[in-house]
């Protein structure tokens, strides 16, 4: 299965990122074939409203089943929902530590937003 | 003629000058009309006491997809800057909340699947005090975005007699919806040094618009040398200078308009009227 | 940490008098002024700048006139009434930037392709230090908008700050009204203080900027200031607010200290040890108490 890590570089060692609609980055990786694959997300992080929904949007059109990231808000949510992707919140560490912690089951599925939206 | 009344800082008594002002000019004999364009804290209504006759429902138009037409293209997506219109996979999400009514995504449609349906905002209100005509706005709590609705209470206002403006405070995007096609705008500001930061912030703001501008010092206790200077420095006369005086404060704090509760009042607001004529003469408008 | 909004609903009420006070009480704080379009806490407070950058809200239309066909399909179609037509009809379609919201509608239409889209920097922002601890503060360009935005920026750094050096306290100062930027300075802190006064205005607008903080579920208290004005209306604020759950931590007395102060370019309680410093004193004591879950 193909999932999405939001991250503040460009590999598996960087850390992950708390925010999810200006994360600096998507790494998708493939819990099946190993593939990896990174995603730049700098487009998001000057919209003038409305990054989440974009990110949202975004990830939605990179083919993952589920989504691990530190926060988010109420329409980034929605709109990863509506796309039938599963949402998991890490704690802090590296993209690379937050995969593993998916795989071995520790991480629960976040059933709504855990912040508050912005206004950007 | 339309004057609006404006400050940078909230508090200096915008309300309370457009409110006597209106007083003033309806006792006068001219038809006038008190509009209040501070729609997140609309307060005239407190002092005018005024018959409300009609109130409407107003909103921003915002998009309804119709599903069955859509063929997920993706275009009202790519245009929408403030991500209010989204294009997923198998079906097209709004946030109606985010939506400006630009009318973007409707008109370039290709499969013409999207339509305009109302978002209410807010409320305007019609009626009068007397003989003075009265408009007001009030947002609903919890919007977000006030000036479509004050130009919906600017639209409201006659084309004839005297309209006075109650513009909200600050210098950003409300303020200045609320100002802008005045034929004269009018600056309330307290001799404090917040005072004339702000007003400063305000006259740069309003520099680059075309109608006069005129300074109201409101609770001026003694010589204020740096407000002249700098109201002198932008070539912007003072038009009256309402002393502090602990009447008017306490008439205000109960909702009493300074007109009824103290007398000798109707000279500043006479003298005041004059000014505003004089200066509008000047400026040739 | 705790984060602690100040606002008001009407304005002049005393918002910025009064956070600049808490920040001079509080142990360990950051500061954030939000009130991005009429900022005034720098005032008191003189930060030394050590970081700054532009912010830019969004983009605005421009025409460009050697391409401009004069067709005004742009004009027709611009719902915020943004594109000018000169009296000529021969010259070309201009853009009111301060009317254009950047939607950007014009420019995806215009047959001739001849209106671009062009990045505008609205303001600045700041991260300064001053005598009671890192400031966080903006100046949005006159007449600008999307100061939400702007709100927003200023919020999410004072707090990486004020995490990262684990300060007690992140202290906002509001602007007044209930739209964007006090939503944007709202959502998700932890306690609003909303100063109020103890006139007809006040009251009126207390009830509406109350119902905002319910809205956004932010625990909220009332802190009357000039209360010894209308004793008769601040005796009546104070049932209303309680009565609505919202409890009064402070009545604050008229004293022109307060104006003397901000002359000095100080915050009152460092002015003056008169009964007005007593009185906002046990105010920020009832916010300590309240923060720390001792009421």
């Amino acid at each position: 299965m193909r999932v999405a890590i939001t991250s503040q570089g460009r590999d598996m060692e960087s850390l992950l990122d708390r925010r999810f609609g200006r994360a600096a980055f998507f790494c998708v990786a493939d819990t099946d074939t190993g593939e990896l694959t990174i995603h730049d997300n700098a487009q998001n992080l000057n919209a003038a409203q409305g990054a989440g929904i974009q990110a949202g949007s975004n990830v939605a059109g990179l083919d993952v089943e589920a989504l691990i990231t530190g926060n988010v808000g109420p329409k980034a949510y929605a709109v990863l929902k509506a796309a039938g992707i599963r949402i998991y919140l890490a704690p802090d560490g590296t993209v690379a530590e937050s995969l593993q912690r998916f795989k071995d089951g520790l991480l629960e599925e976040s059933l709504s937003a855990n912040v508050e939206g912005h206004w950007i | 003629m339309k004057i609006a009344v404006a400050s940078g800082k909230g508090g200096t008594g915008k309300t309370t000058v457009a409110v006597n002002l209106c007083l003033f000019l309806a006792d006068a004999g001219l038809q006038t009309t008190y509009a209040d364009c501070d729609v997140e804290e609309p307060d005239g209504h407190l002092f005018l006491k005024p018959e409300i006759i009609s109130r409407r429902r107003t909103g921003i138009p915002v998009p309804q997809v119709d599903p069955e037409a859509c063929n997920l293209c993706g275009e009202c997506g790519s245009l929408c800057r403030y991500s209010a219109i989204v294009v997923l996979k198998d079906r097209v999400m709004t946030f109606p909340e985010l939506c400006h009514g630009c009318g973007g995504c409707a008109y370039i449609c290709p499969a013409r699947a999207i339509a305009e349906v109302d978002r209410p905002i807010g409320s305007v209100d019609r009626g009068n005090a007397g003989k003075l005509g009265f408009i007001s706005g009030c947002l609903d709590i919890g919007q977000a975005m006030s000036p479509p609705l004050i130009k919906e209470v600017l639209k409201e206002t006659p084309d004839d007699g005297v309209t006075i403006v109650d513009a909200p405070p600050g210098t950003s995007c409300p303020a200045m919806t609320a100002v802008g096609d005045c034929d004269y705008l009018l600056l309330v500001t307290e001799p404090t040094p917040f005072g004339r930061h702000d007003l400063e912030l305000m006259l740069k703001a309003v520099r680059s618009l075309p109608m006069p501008k005129g300074v109201v010092l409101n609770r001026v206790n003694g010589p204020d040398a740096a407000m002249e200077e700098m109201c002198g420095r932008y070539d912007v006369p003072i038009l009256a200078r309402i002393p502090e005086d602990r009447l008017v404060a306490e008439a205000y704090s109960k909702g009493l308009t300074a007109w009824e509760a103290v007398s000798g009042y109707r000279t500043v607001f006479a003298d005041l009227w004059s000014g505003i004529q004089k200066d509008a003469g000047r400026c040739g408008e | 940490m705790k984060e602690i909004v100040v606002i008001s609903g009407k304005g002049g009420t005393g918002k910025t008098s009064i956070t600049a006070a808490f920040a001079g009480l509080a142990k360990k704080c950051v500061l954030a002024d939000c009130d991005v379009d009429a900022a005034d806490l720098h005032l008191l407070l003189q930060p030394q700048v050590r970081e700054r950058y532009e912010f830019s809200g969004g983009g605005r239309a421009e025409i460009k006139a050697e391409k401009c066909l004069k067709c005004g399909l742009c004009r027709q179609l611009c719902r915020f009434d943004a594109v000018r037509r000169p009296a000529d009809g021969s010259s070309f379609l201009t853009v009111n930037s301060l009317a254009c919201e950047g939607c950007g509608l014009c420019v995806h239409i215009c047959p001739a392709g001849a209106i671009e889209f062009k990045p505008v920097v609205d303001g600045e922002w700041y991260v300064s230090d001053t005598r009671m601890g890192s400031m966080v503060h903006a100046c949005l360009y006159p007449g600008e908008g999307n100061s939400g935005k702007l709100v927003t920026l200023v919020r999410s750094r004072a707090r990486e700050i004020a995490a990262g050096n684990e300060s007690d306290y992140l202290l906002v100062d509001g602007s007044p009204g209930l739209g964007c930027p006090v939503i944007a300075s709202l959502a998700g802190s932890d306690l609003a203080v909303i100063v109020t006064e103890p006139t007809v205005s006040g009251e009126h607008d207390l009830l509406r900027i109350a119902g905002l903080t319910k809205h956004f579920r932010v625990p909220t208290v009332v802190c009357i200031n000039r209360s010894d004005i209308n004793p008769a209306v601040s005796d009546r604020i104070a049932a209303v607010a309680e009565a609505q759950g919202i409890k009064v931590i402070g009545r604050v007395r008229y004293d022109k200290a307060v104006t003397e102060a901000q002359i000095a370019g100080k915050t009152v309680n460092e002015y003056t040890d008169g009964p007005v410093a007593g009185e906002i004193l046990a105010a920020w004591h009832r916010i300590i108490d309240l923060s720390e879950g001792k009421e």
